[in-house]
């Protein structure tokens, strides 16, 4: 066990053969950032491609493609494994562990997913394209009338689903065994506990996922006809089988990302977190309502008025835990001595933007306005509220939160707060005018519109544009911070932080907490 | 620097105000950045209810974001101020759990009340078919003595519009060769399916929308108030041309539609006499061309050059054996995109198409295809 | 709660490991099942059920009359003529009614057809029942040749008193490949 005390192994291999958990975090990082770029540049061609009615650039069944890798690659290449990198870097920390629990399984869960993207990605240049049914691939566009590449998307699927299942049971492990005398789990700082219950929805949702797409495989290759009418299936049955897992799956995207808030917040408030226990009972509603809502995707497929009712109601109800969320952290701001820096910045951005998500969500319960809603650019604008100006948001956050707890190195504020601003320019203008579109009645989905949406689309294509274009300068604050940023060796960079993760040296030790911490 | 802060602050809160004071112009009904109240009575019931929520939603957001903003604003480290240290109220905490649940509960019961009458079974007047295939929609009205009007209704833009040849024209994309008709003031059902993958019927003025799932039914109705012309489009994802299959409907009065519907009976009729003609080449030549236009040219493109389709331009199959050309026009080609529009063009265009095939394109084989020849291969089969 | 290993972590990845394989095989044992179950229950999609009704009739209620019409539909790559001899019929609830769908495969081989039935309204499935069905098997047919298909069914007395047309629409798949062994070993 001696060389334990040593730094890191040198070279390739360093990364290769790690398990230490500060290494597979970062690489889960940098892969989970390739992704976002990759989905990012495809985003853009979708984005080109619309800003102007006609088509220009790419051709319908492209745009298909597109649109469906853009999804893909988005939730599961860069939103998912982002989080999971955090974890990666920060639970051990918080909850005082020297590593992960299983952490052979954890460099195992990393390495698979580089080698399935390059096999999803690739599927581009197979014969008959790439996957273009859409991230939700609805049967039967995706088993009887879907391009041959379908095998690759489906082995694809299967491969990140074990990596995310590995994640999670590694995540759940580590927090269920490894805290440090002392850490309740009542004192477990809010990150670690809504990861903790995204690692359970993951445990129980992916194998769904799994299945559904299994199904899939056997209706392709072996006869059977689970979504097929003429064998006595129903391509319905994808779609209960699919949202069952796609419901929770949203949350699994945005509880961290409320955790990440939680830590944020009250640090640059200089106030403990309001409603502590009330957040992580929050938390469990929402994980637990989020497993019988899953049919307000399908309000239009035809269902008994009775289950459109169940649905609507169900699915209103959990305005209730993620409005507690919101007041608690406004709360936690009032009366408090906030300061500016850039992870606030981007943490009140995630807190307004979030809400209008959530609203929107809200107005989409309503099954009756549904009717109107459903499959247009107003849904378009909803989840993009919901998963950038949540998820990546927050995300965001965390990077200009930790990394200087990381590297040893400050950021350039001035570059992180312009880097904020015209994110968020960026993004409403983006997003915004997608409301618009979306209510005068433009589906998604579509490669070309009607001339009355010209405007807004092309707008959006312009915000767009400034979003993605606003990346780059991210990239380069972080490599420069990283290369050349400003050396500080503060064990608390932010003088509101709190948790054991800034009681340890700047920059973190390859090794922490070998000897468990003390907590009071 | 307290200045300076303030000057953020403002331009934090300018998108915010932006938002909230365009939102607010949306309420004013423009119909290009808010939902059309449309012109049925559930439309506008669903638009009120949609205008309710929102209503709600805006003023539930700048409550918050306006207590937000305050404490951003008066609770800054700039000003010097010492953090409050309190975390916890479970008073509170019970209030802002019930108070929405309340809001939720008020929200849920107009809700529901229109639910319940979207799903109202009212005897219809009118019953039609709806049915989606990759990538057009088939409307079939039903009769009493099942003597049906079925027709296609195909996308009327042209390639050149859609690949920025020709100046966009007002109704791009949103126009199809022939329009389903309704009469005024009438109750409509549409029983709502597919032919190959899942579609949905969007018409949103008419509020109504409903997934076309193959092999099973779905029924949605509408009562038609106004005179007029509604347009709308696919609405799931159905594969390469889901953006190009649009809806158009006319509501006409009753009397215009007893006579259109005649007149569809005629046409239908006058189809069987036409089949026992015999036409010249040009007669075919241009039924024929449009026919191609409507059918095959987003496939197999304009000059028969191909795209997802094969090239017809020289192919084997235009240019070999009549009975080989009309075998695959007839019953397509199984485990390809070419389907059998055998049973989706009658024995006339299917005749004009197949010769225009053979003799455009610089396929010049001078072949004559008659109706009474596709009639025979259909019969001989 | 039963200890699988010594290793805590072990044991807790262990059960962990055990709940992803009880949520797969949920989706195929629980899912799938419960989903037909339902559909049968309220109708969704318009089902009918594939087997035939075998309750004893009940009384005909003759004060009430339900139109009941009818609708053929081909899906994608099915050549076959197909239609109802009848597209509509007043029917008592309780009376047992019959009619016939004409099939003709226009092509010069055999060739196995399925249809699927579906019933609207959804609401009205459960109360339609078929004692008689050419949908409850494959229906082969020979190059050129045509059939009658025989439907007998019953609408249930309990049908709620808003329903007043049921409108039962078969779509035919062309299942030939699928019955491939049947057909060999005919």
């Amino acid at each position: 066990m001696g060389d334990h005390h040593h730094g890191p192994a040198k070279g390739l291999t360093r990364w290769l053969f790690t398990t230490n958990h500060k290494d597979i975090g970062t690489m889960y990082l940098w892969f989970s950032f390739a992704m976002f770029i990759l989905g990012g540049f495809f985003a853009m061609v979708i984005r080109a491609e619309l800003f102007q009615p006609g088509m220009q650039l790419i051709d319908p069944a492209f745009f298909n493609q597109m649109t469906t890798l853009h999804g893909l690659i988005m939730v599961f290449g860069a939103i998912m494994p982002s989080f999971v990198g955090l974890a990666n870097w920060l639970i051990p920390m918080m909850i005082g562990a020297p590593d992960m629990a299983l952490p052979r399984m954890n460099n195992w869960s990393f390495w698979i997913l580089p080698p399935t993207f390059l096999l999803l990605a690739s599927t581009l240049f197979m014969e008959g394209g790439a996957p273009a049914f859409g991230w939700t691939f609805y049967a039967p566009l995706s088993t009887t009338y879907a391009p041959p590449s379908v095998t690759f998307f489906i082995f694809s699927v299967h491969v990140l689903g074990l990596s995310s299942i590995m994640g999670s049971i590694n995540i759940i492990a580590t927090v269920m065994n490894m805290r440090a005398p002392g850490m309740t789990y009542m004192k477990m700082p809010l990150f670690v506990w809504t990861w903790l219950i995204t690692a359970f929805l993951l445990v129980a949702v992916m194998p769904v996922l799994a299945g559904a797409v299994t199904m899939m495989l056997m209706d392709i290759h072996f006869g059977t006809s689970f979504f097929s009418a003429a064998g006595g299936g129903d391509p319905v049955l994808f779609q209960h089988v699919f949202w069952f897992f796609g419901h929770p799956e949203v949350y699994i995207i945005i509880l961290p990302a409320f955790g990440v808030v939680s830590q944020i917040i009250p640090a640059f408030s200089r106030k403990p977190l309001f409603g502590y226990d009330s957040m992580v009972y929050a938390t469990a509603s929402i994980a637990f309502l989020s497993f019988i809502v899953w049919a307000h995707h399908m309000y239009t497929v035809g269902m008994p008025v009775a289950g459109e009712l169940f649905f609507m109601y169900a699915t209103m109800l959990i305005a209730v835990p993620t409005g507690v969320k919101v007041f608690n952290w406004i709360s936690t701001m009032w009366r408090g001595a906030m300061s500016f820096e850039t992870p606030m910045l981007f943490s009140i951005g995630f807190l307004v933007l979030f809400t209008i998500g959530g609203f929107t969500g809200l107005m989409l319960s309503i099954a009756p306005a549904d009717f109107q809603y459903h499959d247009s650019y107003f849904v378009v604008a909803h989840f993009h509220y919901v998963m950038v100006a949540g998820a990546v948001f927050s995300m965001t956050a965390a990077i200009y939160f930790w990394l200087p707890k990381w590297c040893g190195r400050m950021y350039n504020e001035t570059m992180g707060k312009t880097h904020f601003w015209i994110s968020f320019i960026g993004f409403n203008l983006a997003f915004f005018p997608q409301h618009f579109v979306g209510l005068a009645g433009m589906p998604r989905r579509i490669p070309d519109y009607a001339l009355q949406f010209a405007d807004f689309n092309m707008m959006s294509s312009i915000g767009a544009f400034i979003y993605g274009a606003s990346q780059i300068l991210f990239l380069y604050n972080v490599i420069a911070t990283i290369v050349a940023g400003e050396p500080t060796s503060e064990e608390k960079v932010w003088d509101g932080a709190e948790g054991l993760e800034w009681t340890l040296p700047t920059p973190a030790p390859y090794h922490t907490f070998e000897t468990p911490p003390a907590v009071k | 620097m307290g200045f300076k802060a303030k000057r953020l602050v403002q331009a934090a809160l300018a998108p915010v105000l932006l938002l909230t004071s365009v939102v607010c112009a949306a309420a004013g009904e423009l119909s290009s950045v808010n939902m059309s109240p449309g012109v049925t009575v559930v439309g506008r019931e669903i638009y009120d209810l949609h205008m309710i929520i929102l209503g709600i939603c805006v003023v539930i957001g700048v409550l918050v974001f306006g207590v937000m903003f305050y404490s951003i604003i008066y609770h800054r480290k700039s000003r010097g101020v010492t953090p409050a240290t309190f975390h916890e109220s479970t008073k509170v905490e019970i209030a802002w759990t019930v108070v929405p649940f309340i809001i939720l509960i008020a929200m849920a019961v107009p809700a529901t009340t229109t639910l319940l009458d979207i799903y109202d079974t009212d005897e219809a007047e009118l019953d039609i078919i709806v049915k989606g295939y990759q990538w057009k929609w088939k409307y079939e009205y039903l009769t009493e003595d099942g003597d049906n009007v079925a027709f296609f209704s195909n996308l009327r833009t042209p390639q050149a519009e859609i690949y920025n040849v020709e100046a966009k024209g007002q109704n791009y994309l949103l126009e199809v060769d022939e329009p389903l008709v309704l009469p005024v003031n009438t109750k409509v059902r549409f029983l709502v399916t597919a032919n190959d993958v899942i579609h949905s019927w969007w018409v949103p003025q008419l509020a109504v929308k409903k997934d076309a799932i193959p092999g099973f039914i779905n029924e949605i109705s509408t009562r038609t108030a106004d005179e007029g012309v509604y347009r709308g489009q696919c609405s799931e994802l159905c594969g390469k041309d889901h953006g190009f299959m649009p809806i158009v409907v006319n509501v006409v009065s009753k009397e215009e539609y007893a006579e259109w519907f005649a007149g569809k009976q005629a046409e239908a009729a006058e189809v069987n006499d036409l089949m026992a003609q015999t036409f010249a080449m040009d007669e075919l030549m241009d039924r024929g061309q449009s026919v191609y236009t409507r059918n095959c040219l987003a496939c197999h493109g304009a000059d028969g050059e191909g795209g997802v389709g094969t090239a017809i331009a020289g192919s084997a199959i235009a240019t070999g054996d009549v009975s080989g050309h009309l075998e695959v026009g007839i019953n397509g080609v199984p485990g390809t995109a070419m389907q059998a529009f055998g049973g989706q063009l009658n024995d006339v265009d299917m005749a004009a198409v197949i010769t225009y095939q053979r003799n455009a394109f610089g396929n010049n084989m001078g072949d004559l295809i008659q109706p009474i020849d596709v009639y025979n291969y259909k019969k001989g089969q | 709660m039963v200890k699988l290993s010594d290793n805590p972590s072990i044991d807790t990845a262990t059960k962990l490991v055990g709940l992803a394989v009880v949520m797969f095989a949920f989706v195929f044992v629980v899912m799938v099942p419960l989903y037909d179950v339902l559909c049968d229950a309220l109708g969704i999609n318009g089902k009918t059920g594939a087997e035939a009704y075998t309750s004893v009739p009940a009384a005909v209620d003759e004060s009430r009359e339900v139109t009941v019409q009818f609708i053929a539909t081909n899906n994608e790559g099915m050549p076959w003529g197909f239609s109802p001899s009848t597209t509509t019929m007043k029917v008592n609830p309780g009376a047992v009614n019959d009619t016939v769908f004409l099939a003709s495969n226009p092509l010069p081989f055999a060739m196995v057809a399925q249809a699927i039935p579906s019933v609207s309204p959804a609401r009205a499935a459960a109360y339609f029942h078929k004692t008689e069905c050419f949908c409850f098997n494959r229906q082969p047919l020979d190059g050129g040749d045509s059939a009658e298909l025989p439907l007998q069914f019953i609408v249930d007395q309990d049908l709620p008193k808003d329903i007043g047309t049921i409108t039962l629409s078969y779509t035919i798949f062309d299942v030939t490949e699928r019955a491939a062994g049947d057909l060999a070993s005919r």
